[in-house]
């Protein structure tokens, strides 16, 4: 008889776990799937996943070492966590990737049934890292996870190939009842994935069983630990990554707005999802249209505006480069389009599978002739929702392009999403004629915008295009001082945007020594660290941008009310250059442009440093 | 006759060619095959039973992509190259539209080759109309990819050196179902072939042959001019033989895969042997066939509907998935679309 041994169940706040292994080996489905499971559960969450562009890179190698972080808690976080409080290696290479970043004295849960002498070498290991000193000062839990898959899946018949590749569920399994995770929503998930696949859906099931009762049954583990449910704010949530979030966006703006949705993209690492995702939604009516390349996407868009839809295209860096002269066209002929960018590490192909916000320049500046574009950036998984819902309304209400900045931080990274009722988006206006309205095509608005006359209405039959316009009437027009005129009159009108924009809040004092500025996906290591330095004593304050052209009309007061701004962002430093061009100031940076999104402690250190190091 | 709609009034109206007359100044050069492409256009438009607020005409850059300016209905001047992206955006987003593009022989086939191709394989329900001049004329005169060999021109003073593409050959490689050709010497011919572009339910790809008087005049002199004309140009009528010639003295006959001129004045063949023209030919080998005949010696140049085929259009069966799908699930609050999926709900009090 099987005596249960009993566990001790020690409370956390906050825990930080790292998946890694091969990635063939399902790394971030585990990662997601845990992910889920804890945000079903109500806690807090933050992830980042972190794979190789490569899909299959040999395995065992280090270079084919995918990871999954995932940061969660009972309290409100911000970033994925700086350093893994635990990391689970599904193999050698896996763990001589990541031992380097984990916490000191932190847990190392192995699959031992891969250390062998191959691997061993595949790493580059010169001697067993499990049994020399490399472990030191870690908490080292050697599991034998393959073995243990094999052994419960003995009486399945798949094959042997198969066995292994149910793993991953069995290192899931075993997450699960240490962090004291309902594994049901897992149970469900491998059911409805696999019905038609009986044999394979029994032995990821057995195999995330066995896993999770290997944790209760085995001496292996003393402790288990419990986390709290966070005490967010109260509502209706699901975990949603950025990319996720963008689609749902332009779902509900196009709900809201009675207008039909239209996708014209091209795939690219890392904005694809956000295709896939709205490919599910042609129930609605969506149109996704996969183009032939990122030009097409582009163009197919302007094609769909004119025509009366929410045109959207999705992208990163290299495909905003090849969008450009079309976004050119779509700032010409004043045309409402939303065009995402997913920046990823530049330049050329650069980094794909990486994050970067090194298009911030590329979003203002990059286009022919004065070609201005409303560009917002998002701060969090769940603010793409929020901006790419803006950016519709936006475009309609100014009949505009608009640029969204993502990255591939924020399109692969979740956290918990409050799902808003209807009533709480904000009313989409649009300017389209009716028959009978008094028409030309580029007359204006009190905001500018010029009317959206949709092929079909009898009497507004009328010709748009590059070629410059005369105003009011929309004639192709050599006018020098016409031109001039509509030059004028196109920057105007996206400047007035800035009417639309909130004024950006300062946290902390309002006047002082030190303020970091932020944008985009920065936000939450700031934030962190931020807290992490007022803590201590510091006075510092903090700004984020979310519209970066226009700003936010308090810009430029918040910043003189500071005798120093630092502005930390994965870049040489292109947010900085735009704020002392504008503003005239000295500005300080911080920049990183390794692929990786800032640690907190990283920014925190530097904030220290500048204030005179530790008092 | 069409029935149009004007805000509640219904009324039928004929609509003419001036109906179709924009405003603007049409600013081709004098003497540009342009014109009378354009004012056949604006003669024809009114039969194809589309109320003027349907038609969108698209073009990219260039002499011929100008065209949008001079038609009165909706239109896009796009950049270059892009003309049939930009339509099939508009076609998609609304099916109903009869959406039409005007394109050159550097537009569509060099800077556009790719969209082009692209568009003809998806067969989107869109009409491209290529002004084939064999040159640049906006740029002031370099040779273009239909430019035969050894074209001397700005760019190339010593004679070009690639070989030209055969549009209606690129059509068919990627699965054109319409595919014609005309040129701009002969009114009723084109106004013919675009009134079957125009009833086409799919991609209809129209060639004309457009004299450049500019930069590459007299391009297509052998096939406009009286005193050789009729020993240069095949017209092909559907279920007709293939004859041509000053006196219809001479025929096409095909030998296997192997077409051959023969004359029927000296008793060797007969109107009987002739290869018979079938524009709905279920096979496109015989419309391949005639693409060739531009590149071979003593061949006749042919005009007319090469061939067409009946397949469901893009935008067809992207509304069929659609329809399909919506008829399968019913949801449609806010709150079930945007809040489906795996979600838990925190109440007042934390959890
Ligand atoms: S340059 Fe040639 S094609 Fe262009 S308008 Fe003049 S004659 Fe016509």
């Amino acid at each position: 008889m099987i005596e249960k041994i009993e566990k001790k169940v020690q409370k956390l706040d906050d825990v930080t776990v790292r998946f890694a292994g091969d990635s063939g080996d399902g790394m971030q489905l585990t990662g997601t799937q845990f992910s889920t499971s804890t945000a079903l559960f109500g806690n807090d969450l933050s992830t980042l996943p972190d794979y190789p562009a490569e899909i299959r890179a040999p395995a065992g190698s280090l270079h084919g070492v995918s990871g999954f972080q995932l940061h969660f808690s009972s309290n409100d976080i911000d970033t994925p966590g700086d350093s893994p409080d635990v990391l689970v290696a599904m193999n050698p290479a896996a763990l001589k990737v990541n031992l380097k970043d984990l916490k000191k004295g932190g847990t190392i849960i192995v699959n031992v049934s891969s250390f062998d002498a191959k691997n061993l070498q595949l790493a580059k290991y010169e001697s067993n890292p499990l049994e020399d000193e490399t472990l030191k000062g870690y908490n080292v839990v050697q599991v034998p996870m393959t073995k243990a898959t094999f052994h419960a899946l003995d009486e399945v018949a798949v094959s042997m190939k198969e066995k292994d590749r149910c793993k991953n569920f069995f290192a899931l399994g075993l997450m699960f009842w240490l962090f004291s995770r309902p594994i049901d929503g897992t149970v469900k998930w491998i059911e409805d994935k696999f019905k038609s696949k009986p044999l394979i859906l029994e032995a990821n099931k057995k195999s995330l069983l066995a896993g999770y009762h290997y944790g209760e049954m085995t001496e292996v583990f003393t402790t288990r630990f419990f986390i709290e449910p966070a005490k967010l704010p109260p509502g209706k949530y699901k975990n949603i990554s950025g990319n996720e979030a963008v689609a749902l966006g332009f779902i509900a703006a196009s709900y809201k707005s009675e207008l039909p949705l239209f996708l014209g993209s091209y795939p690219i690492t890392p904005a694809s999802e956000i295709l896939h995702e709205l490919s599910h939604y042609k129930y609605l009516g969506v149109k996704t249209f996969q183009a032939e390349d990122e030009i097409a996407a582009m163009c197919s868009c302007i094609g769909a505006a004119f025509t009366g839809s929410v045109s959207v295209t999705t992208t990163s860096g290299p495909g905003l480069a090849l969008k450009m002269e079309a976004i050119g066209l779509g700032v010409m002929t004043e045309l409402p389009i939303v065009i995402v960018d997913v920046q990823r590490g530049g330049p050329s192909t650069g980094l794909p599978t990486k994050t970067e916000q090194s298009d911030l320049f590329q979003a203002v500046y990059g286009r022919n002739g004065e070609c201005p574009v409303c560009v917002l950036a998002a701060a969090t998984p769940t603010d793409c929702f929020t901006l790419a819902y803006e950016a519709v309304r936006i475009a309609i209400k100014y009949m505009t392009p608009v640029i969204l900045l993502t990255d591939g931080y924020l399109a692969q990274g979740s956290e918990p999403f409050r799902i808003p009722e209807e009533s709480e988006m904000p009313e989409i206006i649009n300017n389209i004629v009716k028959p009978g309205d008094e028409y030309y095509p580029y007359s204006r608005n009190e905001n500018l915008s010029r009317p959206w006359a949709l092929p079909g209405t009898p009497g507004f039959e009328h010709r748009i295009g590059g070629l410059e316009k005369s105003h009011i009437y929309g004639h192709v027009s050599y006018v020098p001082e016409n031109h001039e005129f509509m030059v004028n009159l196109r920057q105007e009108k996206v400047d007035k945007i800035q009417q639309e924009i909130p004024d950006i809040a300062v946290r902390g004092e309002q006047e002082g020594d030190l303020l970091v500025l932020g944008w985009g996906s920065t936000y939450g290591a700031i934030n962190e660290a931020v807290t992490r330095v007022r803590e201590q004593g510091y006075k510092v304050s903090q700004a984020h941008m979310r519209y970066i052209y226009p700003v936010a009309p308090n810009l430029g007061n918040v910043i003189k009310n500071f005798k120093r701004v630092l502005i930390p962002e994965l870049n040489l430093g292109q947010m900085a250059t735009i704020i002392r061009s504008k503003f005239l100031i000295e500005v300080l940076q911080l920049n990183k442009v390794q692929g990786l999104p800032f640690k907190a402690s990283e920014i925190e250190n530097h904030i220290i440093n500048l204030l005179g190091g530790k008092q | 006759m069409i029935t149009q709609n004007f805000g509640n009034a219904i009324k039928e109206v004929q609509l003419t060619a001036k109906d179709f007359q924009s405003s603007q100044e049409v600013k081709w050069c004098p003497g540009c095959g342009d014109y009378s492409i354009l004012a056949q256009m604006q003669r024809v438009a009114p039969t194809f039973e589309v109320s003027k607020e349907n038609f969108v005409w698209v073009s990219g850059i260039g002499c011929s992509s100008r065209f949008p300016y001079y038609m009165d209905t909706y239109g896009i001047h796009g950049i270059h190259g892009r003309a049939t992206a930009i339509a099939t955006g508009v076609k998609l987003s609304n099916p109903n539209l009869s959406v039409w593009v005007a394109t050159g022989d550097g537009d569509a086939l060099s800077i556009g080759g790719n969209h082009f191709i692209h568009t003809v394989r998806r067969n989107v329900g869109i009409k491209i109309i290529l002004f084939n001049n064999k040159i640049y004329g906006l740029t002031k005169g370099q040779y273009s990819p239909t430019s035969e060999q050894g074209k001397k021109t700005k760019s190339t003073p010593f004679g070009s050196v690639d070989y030209p593409f055969n549009p209606l050959r690129v059509a068919l490689g990627v699965g054109a179902t319409f595919v014609a050709r005309s040129i701009d010497r002969e009114p009723k011919h084109m106004q013919d072939m675009m009134k079957k572009a125009a009833e086409h339910n799919g991609t209809a790809f129209l060639e004309i042959y457009q004299n450049c008087n500019i930069f590459n005049d007299g391009a297509y002199a052998n096939l406009t001019e009286k005193e050789t004309k009729a020993e240069h140009v095949i017209i092909l009528e559907d279920k007709q033989p293939l004859v041509f010639g000053n006196n219809k003295d001479k025929g096409i006959v095909l030998d296997g895969f192997t077409p051959k001129v023969v004359s029927l004045a000296d008793g060797k063949y007969s109107i009987n042997d002739l290869w018979v023209h079938d524009e709905n030919d279920l096979s496109p080998v015989r419309a391949f066939i005639l693409t060739q005949f531009t590149e071979l010696d003593d061949f006749p140049t042919p005009l007319g509907l090469f061939r067409k085929e009946v397949k469901p259009t893009f935008e067809d069966l992207v509304d069929e998935q659609i329809n399909e799908l919506k008829a399968l699930k019913k949801t449609s609050t806010f709150d079930e679309i945007i809040g489906g999926g795996n979600t838990w709900t925190i109440s007042g009090n934390g959890k």
